[in-house]
């Protein structure tokens, strides 16, 4: 009896090893839990506001975490702050100028020095950023944690698994044409920008 | 009249000065949503809410505090009881 339940185990393990391929995780949460923050240096008090509008779709191989590829898209509009004529302002055409350039979007290219513990890899991710319609590339340094078999757990009725990424990074707004050397008095050029974000690949 | 100009001018500066105590002495500026952070049990992410709430700020003591001094200001421009009963013997 033994026996076959060895065989049966072995098959199950190959089984499984044979499924773990690489994977499309969806980052349109309607839960609106997914946000990106943001904070920047003023003289009166530092301005934090966070994006929750967000969206994007990320390949994600558990054995390759190297070979992770994506795309996460901002809805320019869904920036918020606490005091809403600064919204306006920071949403109108001296600055953002959400009207116009809808999205604020980073791609990846590459992944570099990639560490896996676990479910958690660490890495840095080469990628063009496109903020206000000027595209550059830069490396942030993320952290993936895969969360097999954990959907059901935060939507009843799907199964499937989650991947969590997690980042801080540091942009200037002069490198993306927002007010290049201007109002540096009164707004830090330096954005600080904080991601945590989930995405869904359902079975 | 010039007292009771005093008096609410005074009045405007301290209920200003409690109202904005009370409300946390926030030095930045008005703020007119405040975010509410809610942990997601399963990814452990923060959801950000924002909520409807005024928390008031240098604006609100500047113009409230500005407006108690304008209405000190304006007492002077009333005459005392006793110096015209004084002009008038």
């Amino acid at each position: 009896m033994k026996t076959p339940l060895a065989i049966l185990s072995v098959v199950a393990a190959f089984a499984t090893s044979a499924l773990a391929e690489s994977q499309t995780f969806d980052f349109k949460d309607p839960k609106g839990v997914n946000n990106v923050v943001f904070k920047l240096d003023a003289p009166l008090e530092s301005i934090n506001g966070s994006a929750s509008g967000i969206s994007g779709k990320v390949t994600f191989d558990p054995a390759k975490p190297a070979d992770t590829r994506g795309k996460i898209v901002i809805e320019a509009e869904s920036l918020n702050v606490p005091n809403s004529m600064m919204k306006g302002h920071m949403h109108g055409e001296q600055w953002l100028d959400v009207k116009k350039h809808k999205e604020i979007t980073f791609e990846t290219k590459e992944l570099k020095n990639v560490k896996t513990k676990g479910n958690e890899t660490t890495a840095d991710a080469v990628g063009t950023f496109t903020l206000k319609g000027v595209s550059k590339e830069i490396t942030i340094p993320v952290k993936l944690t895969y969360l097999p078999d954990k959907l059901s757990a935060r939507t009843p009725n799907l199964k499937g698994d989650l991947l969590v990424i997690r980042s801080t990074f540091t942009i200037k707004r002069s490198d993306f044409n927002i007010q290049a050397g201007q109002n540096e008095d009164k707004v830090s050029d330096e954005i600080e920008l904080t991601l945590a974000i989930a995405g869904a690949a359902a079975k | 009249m010039k007292s009771a100009f005093r008096i609410l001018a005074v009045l405007i500066a301290v209920a200003a000065l409690i109202y904005w105590a009370a409300a946390g002495a926030n030095l930045g500026w008005n703020k007119n949503r405040v975010q509410v952070k809610v942990t997601d049990e399963v990814t452990g992410i923060d959801q950000i809410l924002w909520q409807d709430k005024f928390i008031p700020g240098l604006e609100f003591l500047s113009m409230s505090l500005g407006g108690a001094a304008l209405l000190g200001a304006a007492s002077f421009l009333f005459r005392n009881k006793k110096s015209q009963t004084s002009n008038q013997s």
